[in-house]
């Protein structure tokens, strides 16, 4: 056997926040433990020094927006064992995304003072779109707790323990009463996959979706509620169109109450 | 070509320094400088992040998701956002928010504050001073010293998640207040920890005291917001120390914004003055009599009076914020008292809003014109960054010419610390390509 070796950690951006590569540096407990068991080999927003890849591991962050960066993503996929995409950004195409509901060719011809200066694709996608990708993290923000559970998996060769079922569960977990039965709250929950700890109906307020739609999330049905509650047609498709405006069963949502 | 560091710096007779990707800093920056014969010829803060067009989507959004939509420009500051677009709608609805509801978002931003500095000072600026790549390295040799920075970081973040439900993105702010407060109980807790952590703070400030700081001065002009009574938050009027007194409505009609073909962001600039500076620097220097009692002492220890130009000392200054953020928060937290409800009742009708807070970087503008059903027509909004790049620029033209003696690697290293004296968020900065669609 060779001697053991630090797994190398690479950590990429494309169009997005910082806030899920944020996530990383906000393990404060853990951060120091995690720099023990893996090299932060390429880490830009927090180190000078650069390790030269193949990666054992790729974070990405972000989505693809610029021609530049769809090519980049090949050379960050080619030295990667594992590419792993963190955020609503890098799995649904973000908030920017919803430049993809819009007439492009109208936009950029109008937009900018000097729009020759500026290069973009018309469309924000996901990474997946582009490359393979070996796992997908959801969030907008990512949970962190699930991101050391998700690189202690590959680092284990085990599957990453993150359910796909929806924010209600979690708020069941918590026992918070539901805002949407007993206060009349428009709420994404039923259809939004778990993850963030179900933060916003314990703050009186229904969720709005970071995570992205659940594994076989009836999105007709709780508009159709929605409608119940007084939210008119427009404000049901604003709710779809959120951070994860561009995730296949939310767009499609969307789509359909637009016709 | 030779490698540094992994990147690329180019050594040719007349010297170009090249930094490709610029680390440390929030987003995707690079650095170019161009030196003939000993003297500057062409200085570039380029930005390449791609631009997300905020602005552009924000119309035909309501009034009420602006805090939520705004605060993904950046993972680093979304408080700032959400300060900036919440009190930009009150002001646009005629809004008064009340007293206890006015200092939990002072307490809020404090949080934000002490996470963003704490995150600068300890991870992102220390290892210049002390000739190391990052913060990881550091802590093979100062295991204690980035323990005690990641502490205080955490504390921030605490008070974000406690006020916010999370510390990145939180879900707890609306226009009006917040959808849930705090019992007091909760912060006398916070409180308890807040005492410790404004110890490690003032360490803070006379440890960064110590570190060595290249001589070099600028005549600057500062702005920032200022208020009557306290140290700049979320309410005041823009001042400079070069004559600016305007209220925030009046930003638009002096700082004007120039899209340059270096940049994904526009550049941002006084009529008829040079290039400004913005952020903690600013803050310090336009409103040091507000600070509490003890971040005076810590600047006194550090040996730092009124008057501070050398933008390599923002380092100590971000961190007689952090002594502030610290004592603030306690301050805040011992005056509380649970108001009745979260929010003020929201009424929304037609017209313009404007916001303008201090983020740790400085100031952020929001515009909002919003129409008879609470939709945005549009938006204008300029982060801090995007206000620094020019002065970033000039520092680089004329901090370079006074060290050519330097060894090009050395130079560059040098430089690029200058750029991260401003901390700049790229993120934020390049949401900003003016987005204005003529209808007519």
């Amino acid at each position: 056997m060779s001697q053991k070796r630090k797994p190398k950690l690479a950590v990429w951006k494309f169009a997005s926040c910082d806030g899920c590569q944020l996530s990383l540096l906000d393990c404060e407990d853990e951060l120091l433990a995690i720099a023990g068991e893996i090299e932060i080999a390429n880490f830009p927003e927090a180190s000078r020094a650069v390790i030269k890849g193949p990666y054992d591991v790729s974070l990405v962050e972000g989505s693809i927006t610029t021609p530049h960066d769809a090519e980049r993503i090949h050379q960050v996929r080619r030295s990667s064992k594992f590419l792993i995409t963190i955020g609503a950004c890098a799995t649904a195409g973000g908030i920017q995304a919803l430049r993809n509901f819009k007439d492009v060719k109208e936009f950029i011809s109008v937009v900018y003072a000097v729009p020759e200066y500026i290069e973009t694709l018309n469309k924000s996608t996901p990474i997946s779109d582009h490359v393979s990708v070996d796992f997908e993290l959801r969030g907008c923000p990512i949970n962190k707790l699930q991101l050391v559970e998700v690189l202690s998996a590959f680092l284990n060769a085990r599957k990453p323990n993150i359910p796909p079922y929806s924010v209600c569960i979690e708020c069941k977990r918590r026992a918070t009463v539901c805002v949407m039965v007993a206060h009349g709250t428009p709420c994404l929950g039923p259809v939004t996959q778990a993850g963030c700890g179900a933060i916003c109906p314990s703050y009186n307020r229904g969720c709005y979706g970071c995570f992205g739609p659940k594994e076989t999330p009836n999105t007709s049905s709780l508009g159709d509620h929605w409608n119940k509650l007084s939210v008119d047609n427009d404000g049901i498709i604003r709710a779809f169109r959120g951070f994860n405006a561009y995730a296949d069963a939310f767009r499609k949502e969307s789509e359909i109450r637009e016709k | 070509m030779q490698m540094l560091f992994g990147r690329r710096v180019k050594y040719v007779k007349s010297k170009t320094i090249k930094v490709n990707y610029l680390s440390r800093v929030e987003g995707e920056g690079s650095l170019y400088i161009k030196i003939k014969e000993n003297s500057v010829t062409d200085v570039k803060f380029k930005i390449f992040e791609p631009p997300r067009f905020f602005e552009a989507f924000l119309r035909g959004r309501s009034f009420d998701e602006a805090p939520d939509i705004t605060s993904r420009i950046c993972g680093i500051c979304p408080v700032a956002y959400q300060m900036s677009s919440v009190h930009a709608m009150e002001n646009a609805f005629g809004i008064k928010i009340n007293e206890q509801i006015r200092a939990l978002r002072r307490l809020l931003y404090c949080g934000e504050w002490i996470e963003s500095h704490a995150l600068h000072v300890y991870m992102l600026h220390a290892p210049d001073f002390l000739g190391y790549d990052d913060a990881i390295q550091l802590a093979k040799d100062y295991p204690d010293i980035v323990q005690q920075g990641l502490q205080l970081k955490k504390i921030g973040n605490e008070i974000v998640t406690l006020l916010g439900g999370r510390e990145i993105h939180p879900i707890n702010v609306r226009v009006g207040g917040f959808y849930k407060v705090p019992a007091k109980r909760q912060l006398l807790e916070l409180a308890e920890k807040l005492k410790k952590t404004r110890d490690t703070a003032f360490q803070t400030v006379k440890w960064v005291s110590t570190f060595t700081f290249p001589d070099f001065e600028e005549d600057y002009e500062f702005v920032s917001i200022s208020h009557p009574d306290e140290y700049p938050f979320n309410e005041g009027d823009l001042i400079s120390n070069k004559g600016l007194n305007i209220s925030i409505d009046k930003y638009e009609n002096l700082f004007v914004e120039e899209h340059v073909s270096h940049s994904n962001a526009l550049h941002s600039y006084l009529k008829g003055h040079d290039p400004y500076l913005v952020g903690p620097l600013a803050r310090y220097n336009l409103n040091y009599d507000k600070l509490s009692p003890l971040a005076h002492e810590a600047a006194k220890i550090a040996g730092l009076t009124k008057g501070c130009f050398n933008p390599f000392k923002s380092i100590i200054v971000r961190s007689i914020e952090l002594v502030y953020a610290c004592d603030e928060s306690i301050r805040i937290i011992e005056n509380y008292e649970m108001p009745d409800k979260p929010a003020v009742d929201v009424h929304p009708r037609a017209g313009i809003g404007y916001g303008c807070t201090e983020a740790p970087r400085g100031i952020l503008y929001h515009r909002y014109n919003i129409d008879d059903n609470g939709m945005i027509l549009n938006a204008k909004i300029v982060p801090p960054t995007s206000q620094n790049q020019k002065r970033i620029e000039k520092d680089l033209w004329n901090f370079v010419p006074g060290h050519l003696n330097l060894e090009n690697d050395k130079l560059t290293w040098h430089c690029e610390q200058l750029v991260r004296n401003y901390d700049p968020c790229i993120s934020c900065a390049t949401h900003f390509l003016k987005f204005e669609i003529d209808r007519s």
